[in-house]
């Protein structure tokens, strides 16, 4: 598709964009408002944790009296929090900014294309999002409040509730239109707009796992929207798909015909969701990639099998999602099957983690703002991926499901796993598309509290979870062996707030860093990959001229070589 | 009820399956803990060894591929015995070998509604009788069809009582949404699924008062959903049953 | 900001994968439809089965009617018969040929949801409909909840395919006249979903209707 564009006006070049890049910057800063508004969700919901039944410092007299009642949180409230902030950070957060901002922003440039293969579809994509996120946010000022069944909508209850879990539905199901045209996008961009030369086996690590990532969006949200499509059709025009015979509720009989199931909404439900926690992941691993292997100055170690895991660890992802349901009366043979794949399942993931920490032997290592993350994603997600080993076979995770295990469990690869390779990627890319560089200093604090808080906010969790305390309760201390533990519980919370404060140096850096004159050069980090070959930032097409690759995307301290990066785009004597 | 006993890790074990279970939870936290401070004292040696300093270059290519292949198999060939060895043996036990009918257990039926737990047993002839959905009430909790005979003597409680040293078998069922059925010091979990009648087994080995939670959000009051459970002797318990059966009046 | 940029392969075929990127994509795009479908197949199957076989209707017990189902799958196969047709004639230059069978598309097309619509006005007007709570349902199911919602999700398929033809007839033709191969791919794309909507039904009917 040509386009010949005669100066645009603002609405077309900033809002209305069909280029990549600004696109990118959009789903970035969409994506982390909407991170900040669900970081505040959990930041009202750790106060009642701390301090259960009392009034809410600040905000307290600001909120209404469904959601507080002089001031302390009510129980409704407090379900509500629980649900919007697993779904605001899981789909309006972390997969909007590793997918639509980095995805959209990095890999064209990565591949040495001018664009994507559709700039208009990804408008919509974006689009799409925004209305989605928007029908979220906007529930929370129904009479009845937001979805209030957990992220999880596990029917019956969210059959049973009230308008805002409608809202849910509908926003997961622009979200999810968002997300299957996207990754069309990111599919055929990746496969067809290659520079000449870019071959598979030199594509950047990021690009795979932004290609395995878009697999597993297109082939398992399908799944979700058809769980959706049931669960409106259960709300909206009395059906039963998800309700059985018989329910009696609040002491009346529920008026249903009955007949359904509510593990299948389960099955349906989790069908998506566990390559959802893949799609959490793998771009984070592939930005961590990026970064270490352009601060250690050489290739990464085993490159290959690291590319074969992730395809064998997408393609395992569909076998595994019922070791969700392992407590819904499952039978031992189905649950051995599932205990089997979640076991092999480790497999790859331990590869790709070990690859990346061998990457770090007989390697000349800087340690830039972004490499700290990436470093620090290393051991974070180790315990992440390792808790999940007790919670992945039956037996222990009789004792361990849905208790605060969990929550830190997932909570340690996502946040300093996931959201730590985000920074990573924010710190590093920087200076390529926006022509200047982040302040180290502010980098560091930022860094190390976040560190610091990050482990007092989930490690808590791990021992909260081995005392026996279960998930979303809206008082803690209702039960004896919680009590005993809530020490734990206020350890958490205080941490949380202190990880707020954490973030205002790397706000600050943000603003700060764009009122600064000076140019980044065109490649500040002496890196190899096709990103860095554009002029700083890079203009609509990015490439001056069209990209040649004549090598692998880590030649770093090649024996012999001039300088000690050898890039994929310079032709060298060979 | 003594609050002390409770902590910042596992409550007190009083289920006959416990140790297994604890067995299994604190061996695999030691394979995790060995594999992490692995790695970790790899990942710090490596930073201090190989910062970028004057004099020093990296390497191109530094290990081949064998040192990893081991820790790949290794980390396999130890997933796999914990699974084929414990995991799996363990889970089939709790799963699958409900007591016998000679072994005398005592059968409970379990019904979670929003917001409490109810306990369904049987009358003095030992017999269930039937119930149904339509049948459940203000009056009638258990949802017993009074036509049955077996029925009239039932009685339903808010707490759940059970001799030490003795298996029971309880069968869960849920009136409304998805309840979960939580014991932390019996170290089981059974989700309550509307439509399904699950039963689990388990059996205590010693006396005490304790606490039984719901671990699956169910609404509103889902966080103080909570029952008493006794556990005592079982002439104690036999007492409790005879004086509950004759509060009856019949 | 104003620059030119080309994006390749919107009308010739990649060397690697033998299409455009457009066909790439809407093969894709079915991939994930394919999933969708299946797991509201997969839904009906446990259900089914879940339910027993004695509590369930069959398709004639439910009191759907066979010839007019069968009527409508005659329908939608030539609708993609046409749909080829109005691509062939592309392909053979000729333009009059290919308004005809595109527009028989978009009639046949519209008229399976015609006759769609008469199926379940006739349910409704026996206060047959999707479950319990609208007027006066009689022996609602989840039987019916089923027909209702995946025929509804299939004639929604439908009629977002027959809006595409129908602007692609009316005004994304004017690509003919500047752009001929881009302007195949694109009938050839839509036809692809087409075929797509239809082996749908094909599976539906016999499902519903049938078993």
């Amino acid at each position: 598709m040509s386009e010949a564009h005669a100066e645009l006006g603002f609405l077309r070049k900033y809002v209305f964009s069909t280029d990549h890049k600004v696109i990118g910057i959009q789903y970035g800063i969409t994506a982390l408002v909407f991170l900040f508004f669900g970081f505040c969700l959990m930041m009202m919901m750790r106060w009642q944790l701390a301090y259960p039944g009392e009034p809410i410092p600040l905000v307290g007299g600001l909120l209404g009296e469904t959601m507080v009642d002089r001031g302390a949180m009510l129980p409704n409230f407090y379900n509500q929090l629980g649900a919007m902030h697993g779904t605001i950070m899981v789909f309006m957060g972390i997969v909007p900014l590793a997918v639509g901002a980095f995805g959209n922003y990095i890999v064209p440039l990565q591949i040495g294309a001018p664009d994507m293969a559709f700039p208009r579809l990804n408008m919509a994509s974006y689009q799409a999002f925004v209305i989605g996120g928007l029908v979220m946010l906007v529930s929370f000022l129904l009479p009845g409040g937001a979805a209030s069944s957990g992220w999880t909508s596990y029917a019956p209850l969210a059959v049973f509730a009230t308008s805002g879990q409608t809202f849910w539905l509908l926003g997961m199901l622009f979200l999810i239109a968002s997300s299957l045209l996207g990754g069309i996008n990111f599919i055929v961009t990746i496969i067809h707009l290659r520079a000449e030369g870019l071959t598979f086996f030199r594509l950047p690590f990021f690009v795979w796992s932004q290609l395995v990532t878009a697999f597993l969006l297109v082939l398992a949200f399908p799944a979700l929207q058809a769980a959706a499509i049931l669960q409106a059709m259960d709300r909206l025009a009395g059906t039963s798909f998800f309700l059985p015979s018989g329910l009696v509720v609040g002491g009346s009989a529920v008026a249903a015909a009955g007949g359904g199931s509510p593990l299948l909404w389960q099955h349906l439900f989790w069908f998506l969701a566990h390559p959802e926690v893949y799609v959490l992941i793998l771009p984070g691993m592939g930005i961590v990639a990026e970064v270490i292997a352009v601060n250690t100055r050489k290739p990464l170690w085993g490159y290959k099998p690291m590319v074969y895991s992730l395809l064998f660890l997408g393609f395992l992802s569909f076998g595994v999602w019922a070791h969700h349901m392992y407590m819904t009366g499952m039978g031992t043979t189905m649950s051995t099957f599932f205990q089997i794949t979640t076991m092999i399942i480790s497999i790859p993931s331990v590869i790709i983690l070990t690859c990346l920490v061998i990457s770090l032997w007989g390697a000349s290592i800087r340690f830039p703002v972004p490499m700290l993350f990436a470093l620090a994603f290393l051991p974070m997600f180790g315990i992440g991926g390792l808790t999940g080993l007790p919670l992945g076979l039956a037996a222990p995770d009789a004792f361990l499901h849905d208790s605060y295990y969990v929550i830190g469990h997932f909570h340690y690869v996502v946040a300093p796993g996931t959201i730590f390779a985000m920074f990573a990627g924010i710190y590093h890319w920087w200076p390529k598309a926006t022509g200047r560089h982040m302040n180290e200093t502010l980098g560091r604090i930022h860094f190390w509290f976040s560190f610091l808080f990050m482990n007092g906010i989930f490690m808590p969790m791990m021992f909260e979870g081995m005392a026996g305390v279960s998930r979303r309760l809206f008082d803690p201390t209702i039960y004896t062996h919680a009590e005993a533990a809530h020490g734990l519980t206020i350890m958490t919370s205080w941490s949380a707030w202190g990880l707020a404060l954490a973030q205002i140096p790397f706000v600050i850096n943000f603003f700060w860093s764009m009122r600064k004159e000076e140019r980044a050069e065109e490649n500040p980090w002496q890196a190899t990959t096709l990103e860095w070959a554009t002029p700083t930032p890079p203009p609509h097409g990015n490439f001056v001229e069209t990209p040649v690759v004549y090598r692998g995307p880590y030649e770093y301290s090649v024996p012999g070589a001039e300088r000690d990066f050898s890039p994929q785009f310079v032709k060298q004597g060979v | 009820m003594n609050e002390s006993q409770y902590g910042w890790w596992l409550p007190p074990n009083v289920s006959a399956h416990g140790d297994d279970i604890d067995l299994m939870i604190n061996l695999i936290h030691w394979f995790m803990l060995a594999l992490f401070v692995g790695w970790s004292i790899f990942i710090v040696f490596c930073l201090v060894r190989f910062r970028q300093r004057p004099g020093h270059a990296a390497v191109y290519e530094p290990i081949e591929a064998r040192f990893n292949r081991w820790l790949e198999v290794g980390v396999a060939v130890a997933e796999a015995a914990v699974l084929i060895a414990f995991a799996m043996p363990v889970w089939a036990k709790v799963k699958n070998e409900f007591p016998a009918t000679n072994t005398n257990p005592v059968i409970v039926r379990v019904i979670g509604e929003q917001f409490k737990w109810l306990f369904h047993y049987p009358g003095k002839d030992g017999k269930f009788g039937k119930t149904a959905a339509e049948y459940y009430a203000d009056d009638n909790p258990a949802g017993l069809d009074f036509d049955d005979d077996d029925g009239i003597d039932d009685i339903t409680v808010r707490g759940l009582h059970i001799p030490v040293g003795k298996p029971v078998i309880a069968r869960l069922v849920s009136k409304d949404v998805i309840h979960s059925f939580k014991i932390p010091v019996m170290r089981i979990t059974q989700d309550v699924v509307p439509g399904m009648e699950i039963p689990i087994w388990f059996e205590a080995r010693s006396t005490g008062e304790f606490q039984i939670g719901c671990a699956q959000l169910c609404g509103l009051g889902h966080y103080e959903m909570k029952a008493k459970l006794t556990i005592e002797s079982p002439k104690e318990f036999q007492r409790w049953l005879d004086e509950e059966h004759s509060a009856l009046g019949l | 900001m104003s620059s030119t940029i080309v994006i390749p392969y919107q009308a010739e075929a990649h060397p690697l994968t033998g299409v455009t990127s457009g066909k790439l994509g809407i093969w894709i795009f079915l991939a994930s439809e394919i999933m969708l479908f299946g797991a509201l197949f997969s839904s009906y199957v446990l259900l089914r089965v879940g339910t027993g076989a004695e509590f369930w209707p069959s398709g004639v017990e439910a009191g759907l009617n066979v010839p007019i189902g069968t009527m409508n799958t005659l329908i939608l196969i030539t609708s993609s018969v046409t749909m080829v047709m109005s691509w062939a004639s592309l392909k053979m230059d000729k333009l009059g040929a290919f308004k005809l069978y595109l527009g028989a598309t978009i009639g046949l097309g519209s008229l399976f949801l015609v006759v769609k619509a008469f199926e379940y006005n006739a349910k409704f007007s026996h206060h047959i409909y999707p479950a319990v709570g609208w007027p006066e349902a009689t022996d609602p199911s989840t039987f019916f909840g089923l027909y209702f919602t995946l025929t509804g999700l299939h004639a929604l398929h439908i009629l977002l395919g027959v809006l595409v033809n129908l602007w692609l007839l009316v005004w994304g033709v004017e690509l003919w006249k500047t752009e001929r191969v881009r302007f195949e791919g694109r009938i050839e794309i839509s036809g692809l979903y087409w075929h797509f909507v239809d082996l749908v039904w094909i599976f539906l009917f016999p499902v519903l209707y049938l078993l």
